[in-house]
């Protein structure tokens, strides 16, 4: 897949309670076509203008409206370089590479797809915090390929749950918080769903004790299970052997290997 | 139309921007950004006689205008480089050379009699300060009669032009640069990395798997900058500047201060076109200063 160094316009930029902003970013000329891009895969934002960020952050694609030239990045201001991100205004440019890395594996059609007794199990999408933010595009795709989706989503707290509306254009939405303030109190893996339902595959992202905790549970389940991995990284082309993580094939780089692994693959 | 080429050794670069090793991979991760026949070279990730793991997870650190690394040489070998990377670079239109490290001595000069048969490779770039691996790396770089060891050791072996990457961290780097000058070096590169370390002060623990790591971009131009005017005076080999070029202003300032080729590492990671901008910024210095040849900023500064 071809890769792009592009100027994006900020179209608008939604601020959520503690620190998350949802960037909508559209070619800098409106005749001009997005690039086709794949849940799950990513983008690098050049930051500029702050002393003390010289690298490049990487943000996964949230989502994209082809037909209103949009691409969705929804960010946690945490650091200099995500906080200088959320500041941006509607206008502003972004320069931005894209697009990176592998997304998820899509299973197949519906039709192909189905269990022994003629019935699909649905796909369980697990997120935690801001790591929702590659499972809205995948909702979409699956739901449009005839599956049926459920998306867990987990966090700390009810502000930290983002996005809840959107996921229900594609899926049924289950909630954990671990204060109880929203959905069922606890951590994912412990949301009544996962005794309630079967399901076909899981597909999940979030910080990592998190995935390795949801990889577990759905090799318990004999799930096949993929993961969005996010470690730090610094070219995101597979240039500068950072970003790895150790696997059962060897150092792989998250950047162009993944970031998404099948979770039998990953040493945790 | 000012001129461009340069030689190093029997090398001929057709301009004097090359790649840094490990920072470019093999060229092929940018071609989508760069068109690489327009390099003057792509100096390639550093190899070993046998395959290498490198260091665990996390392997980087962002520090102020900077950044660490403790990668390790992570590479597959250099069979795996002959047989399957080789064959694809060859016909890149540009030079490309082979950042060669090692164990020992032995080991050393096995890699670069391997990359010694390949006849698109006219040149390598000995390793002899990788800061991130226990065994060779830096432990020959930081003495002169380690550094003499190796060369001396791949100069027997190795025919073609031979550079070699000179450490930072030491007291004298000219002292490095004469020692491996008189083992027959056709030119040094120089800097490597700094030895740096970053602790996360939440956390209460180094930032790096192993503790210590590479510091490389812009905060350490003006040390790389000092270490190339000091090392112009005490050698008469041509020398490869590099250490926080970020654009062709920096590179420029490395040509004056006595470098006469230049190799481009971190920036790339901020801007994946940045050498094609560096090429032609340099071509825009000349014009504008009326100069016919880019080899007449070697040292100039010098004269200043």
């Amino acid at each position: 897949m071809k890769k792009y160094i592009l100027d994006m316009v900020v179209k608008s930029i939604e601020h959520y309670a503690n620190g998350y902003a949802l960037l909508k970013m559209g070619m800098a000329s409106p005749s001009e076509a997005l690039p086709t891009v794949a849940p799950g895969q990513f983008v690098q934002i050049r930051i500029d203008e702050t002393p003390e960020v010289m690298l490049r952050r990487p943000v996964s694609i949230n989502f994209v409206d082809y037909d209103a030239g949009e691409l969705w990045l929804l960010v946690h201001g945490i650091g200099a370089g995500t906080k200088w991100i959320i500041s941006r205004k509607p206008q502003n440019t972004l320069n931005v590479i894209l697009p990176l890395g592998n997304g998820f594996t899509m299973p197949a059609p519906t039709h192909q797809s189905t269990s022994s007794d003629g019935t699909e199990h649905p796909m369980l999408l697990v997120g935690g915090g801001v790591g929702i933010a590659p499972l809205l595009y995948l909702a979409k795709a699956l739901q449009e390929q005839g599956h049926k989706v459920y998306a867990l989503l987990g966090a700390r707290s009810a502000n930290d749950i983002l996005q809840r509306e959107l996921f229900e254009r594609y899926a049924t939405v289950c909630i954990t918080t671990e204060d109880g303030s929203l959905g069922q109190k606890g951590l994912v893996t412990q949301h009544t769903i996962w005794d309630e339902q079967l399901f076909a595959e899981v597909f999940t992202c979030g910080p990592k004790p998190m995935m390795r905790a949801v990889a577990q549970l759905a090799q318990t389940k004999q799930l096949a299970c993929q993961a969005s991995l996010e470690n730090m990284m610094a070219c995101g082309l597979g240039a500068c052997l950072c970003c790895v993580q150790d696997t059962t094939q060897g150092h792989l780089c998250v950047c162009q290997d993944g970031p998404v692994f099948d979770t039998q693959l990953i040493k945790w | 139309m000012p001129n461009l080429h340069i030689n190093i050794g029997d090398l001929h670069l057709q301009n004097p921007v090359m790649t840094a090793s490990g920072t470019f991979g093999y060229g092929l991760e940018f071609a989508d950004f760069v068109d690489l026949a327009r390099l003057g070279g792509i100096i390639v990730k550093g190899t070993t006689l046998e395959p290498r793991q490198g260091n665990p997870y996390p392997r980087m650190a962002e520090t102020a205008q900077g950044m660490l690394n403790c990668v390790g040489l992570q590479n597959k070998g250099v069979d795996y480089f002959c047989k399957h990377i080789y064959p694809e670079v060859r016909k890149l239109g540009t030079e490309v050379i082979v950042n060669v490290s090692g164990s020992s001595p032995e080991t050393y000069a096995a890699c670069a009699e391997r990359i010694a048969e390949l006849d698109d490779i006219h040149a390598i770039e000995l390793n002899i300060s990788c800061p991130n691996v226990r065994e060779g790396g830096m432990a020959f770089g930081v003495t002169c009669s380690g550094a003499a060891s190796v060369v001396q050791a791949v100069r027997r072996v190795y025919p073609k032009t031979l550079i070699v990457k000179l450490s930072p961290n030491v007291t004298d780097i000219t002292e490095i640069a004469r020692a491996v000058e008189a083992e027959g070096a056709n030119a040094v590169s120089l800097i490597n990395t700094l030895m740096g370390m970053a602790i996360d002060a939440e956390r209460q623990r180094p930032v790096l798997s192993i503790k210590t790591g590479g510091l490389s971009g812009p905060a350490v131009k003006p040390v790389a900058l000092r270490m190339v005017w000091q090392v112009y005076d005490a050698v008469r080999i041509p020398i490869v500047g590099l250490g926080g070029i970020m654009n062709a202003t920096d590179a420029v300032e490395f040509m004056l201060a006595g470098a006469s080729a230049i190799e481009i590492g971190t920036a790339n990671f901020i801007d994946p076109a940045v050498t094609i901008k560096v090429i032609d910024g340099i071509f825009d210095y000349l014009t504008r200063h009326n100069l016919s040849d880019v080899t007449q900023l070697i040292g100039l500064a010098h004269k200043a």
